[in-house]
């Protein structure tokens, strides 16, 4: 009976609405965050931060956009590849028409310019719902990735068609480009995803998050309690957008310096992010987190375990990571649709109530 | 009775001048006339019932209130004025309410949140004062929690606030959607059938709510019930439709007397 609220009394609103109403949880996430920062950049090597830190934090980011616009507001994407795109592409032509932009203002923009693009994707959603709505993402999807190969603007007509990023410094130390170290490229994702984690949190906990998961659950109630529908599924297309535009301008920018638009940002981009909601949990800003961590780190799991020390072929443990995924993903859509974190819930609730079964 | 009349019931209320006024309201559709040229009036401060047996658009005429319905004729006057045709989420922030036939609830949800979401007409920070949780939107967060705190304590949910709605009992439910649409602190309260497929003693609890709300609130509730009895017990007065027609209206003394109502409604679906 250690992991428990007895004698951690609320007295007032404010605290009752805590993010984390455990004591013990507080302590854990101030724990957590004191390594991140503080141990962490100092023992990363390159293979860790690319393999494994690095993209976990970004597509963390990006499953918190999707999440807000799927898990929260009911909207199903099959566009984040495309809008990642959209925030890689935007944060290059920012990055090469302003040598003196910083990286993390670059970043912020190529967001905004994708909440914009978001927005003007998202106005078919007070039409079409469900699967229709989905095609439509889709549609987008294709259409974003068509025009970034199609368009030479976009790529400052290089003879490769791939986009590189330019050199830049934060504070002296470098955090773009190909001399880029590793501790910086975790700093720089880590202060992003701390950021937006803590925005998302704000936003889905409050008067907006209400009325998209109003929204999601029944928006004929949600109107009659007088939520707009078109304002409520716009702002999240917008805020969702932002996120994962951010997601794809740190993709590019930060973490592979160069990118060629179809491989990088494909529809398997798309996929990838909405099975780390499904997986991690839809509607929980956690789980967004905890898939993100789960679809990152299985592959780097099974090429060390099976691979390197028990000697499979790569391509046995590659189709054993694409049958754990597709198995998970069933499991959890028909028995779980609240995923790790319900899982992590569930845990938790015994936890307080242990030693005792009931 | 005139518009501006005050009148005092025997239970010493007050009842003020028109609050809300249909008038020749017909709506139709495709071939069905769901509702014939009705005309009537919701008084500030009264209990107004809606009776009639299944099928007498009862609930078509609620959904035309709140802006789910347009109906081909007819006017809606709201305090005086001609109302323009207008959204859902437009009328509900004129301060108009209600439940659903069929509970709405978001299943998704705790009670609490829920009910937090009947506050959002009163809720005016921005996507921005909210992401930075600044003052004005945690201030605003408090505050709208603490009215929504008397809510529950009022219609004694305080032991379920946390639970998600998906588990609740039917009668619960119904209780937290009332919740859900007090917590808006409505000026109009409509209530479509509130005590449906309830058990005797739920419907008792009901009515008491339904009372105390008027009596404690000074709201205004329109409500629609099958149940002849209820009705008559708690509201001041009484429409009659059959068939989409209104064929009663009055004071339940005088409803219980009209013939046409004893011939159409009383006669047939008294259940
Ligand atoms: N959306 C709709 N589309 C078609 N017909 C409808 C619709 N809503 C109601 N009706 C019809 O209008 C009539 C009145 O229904 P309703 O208002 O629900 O009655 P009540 O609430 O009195 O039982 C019924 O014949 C019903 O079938
Ligand atoms: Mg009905």
């Amino acid at each position: 009976m250690l992991y428990r609220e007895a004698g951690d009394f609320k007295t007032t609103y404010v605290e009752d609405g805590q993010t984390f109403p455990l004591k013990l949880d507080r302590i854990g996430y101030w724990a957590l965050l004191v390594v991140a920062f503080g141990v962490v950049p100092f023992i990363v090597n390159d293979y860790w931060a690319n393999a494994a830190l690095v993209p976990f934090l970004i597509y963390a980011i990006a499953a918190l956009g999707l999440n807000i616009l799927t898990g929260y507001c009911g909207q199903v994407s099959l566009g984040t590849g495309g809008f990642m795109a959209v925030g890689a592409y935007a944060s290059y032509k920012l990055l090469t028409a302003m040598p003196w932009l910083p990286l993390p203002i670059a970043v912020i923009l190529a967001g905004l310019v994708t909440a914009a693009v978001g927005v003007l994707f998202g106005l078919p959603s007070l039409r079409i719902k469900g699967f229709y709505l989905a095609v439509a993402t889709l549609a987008a999807q294709f259409f974003l990735v068509w025009l970034f190969n199609k368009m030479p603007w976009f790529y400052n007509y290089s003879a490769s068609g791939q986009i590189t990023v330019p050199e830049r410094s934060v504070f002296g130390i470098i955090v773009s480009g190909p001399l880029t170290s590793a501790p910086a490229k975790y700093l720089t994702c880590l202060s992003f995803l701390l950021v937006l984690g803590w925005l998302a949190r704000n936003l889905t906990r409050g008067a907006s998050g209400r009325k998209w998961m109003a929204i999601r659950d029944m928006d004929i109630a949600a109107e009659i309690i007088g939520v707009n529908p078109l304002a409520a599924k716009l702002t999240a297309f917008a805020v969702s957008s932002f996120f994962v535009g951010v997601a794809g301008a740190l993709f590019f920018s930060v973490y592979l310096g160069a990118v060629e638009v179809g491989e990088a940002f494909g529809i398997n981009k798309s996929f990838l992010v909405l099975f780390m909601i499904i997986i991690g949990g839809l509607g929980s800003i956690f789980g967004s987190l905890a898939g993100a961590a789960f679809m990152v780190l299985l592959p780097v799991f099974l090429k060390n375990v099976l691979v390197l020390h028990l000697g499979w072929p790569t391509d046995v443990a590659t189709h054993l990571e694409v049958m754990i995924v597709g198995a998970m993903i069933i499991m959890f859509l028909i028995l779980e649709p609240h995923g790790i974190a319900a899982l992590w819930r569930v845990t938790k609730e015994k936890l307080r109530l242990w030693p005792f079964p009931h | 009775m005139n518009d501006t009349a005050v009148t005092t019931t025997p239970d010493g209320r007050t009842i003020g001048g028109v609050l809300m006024e249909m008038k020749h309201i017909t709506l139709r559709f495709g071939g069905v006339e769901a509702i014939k040229d009705i005309s009537f009036d919701i008084r500030e401060g009264e209990i107004r019932a809606i009776i009639g047996p299944n099928g007498a658009g009862k609930s078509s005429m609620l959904n035309i209130i709140s802006g789910f319905y347009v109906p081909q004729e007819g006017e809606v006057w709201f305090r005086g004025v001609k109302r323009p045709p207008m959204k859902p989420f437009q009328v509900a922030k004129l301060g108009i309410a209600r439940t659903f036939q069929n509970i709405a609830l978001f299943d998704g949800m705790s009670v609490l949140d829920n009910v937090m979401t009947g506050r959002l007409t009163h809720m005016s920070s921005g996507l921005f004062g909210q992401a930075l949780w600044w003052g004005h939107a945690q201030a605003e967060e408090v505050e709208n929690r603490a009215k929504v705190e008397r809510i529950i304590d009022f219609l004694e949910i305080q032991n379920i606030r946390k639970t998600p709605v998906a588990r609740l009992p039917y009668g619960l439910k119904k209780r937290v959607e009332l919740a859900r649409a007090l917590a808006a602190e409505p000026s109009l309260l409509l209530l479509d059938e509130p005590m449906a497929g309830m058990n005797v003693e739920e419907k008792e609890d009901m009515s008491r709510f339904i009372l105390d709300v008027n009596d404690e609130f000074g709201t205004t509730i329109a409500l629609i019930e099958h149940d002849m009895g209820v009705v008559m017990d708690i509201s001041d007065r009484v429409v009659v439709m059959d068939y989409g027609k209104k064929i009663g209206d009055g004071t339940p003394d005088e409803v219980r007397a009209n013939q046409d109502v004893i011939d159409a409604y009383l006669g047939v679906a008294h259940d």
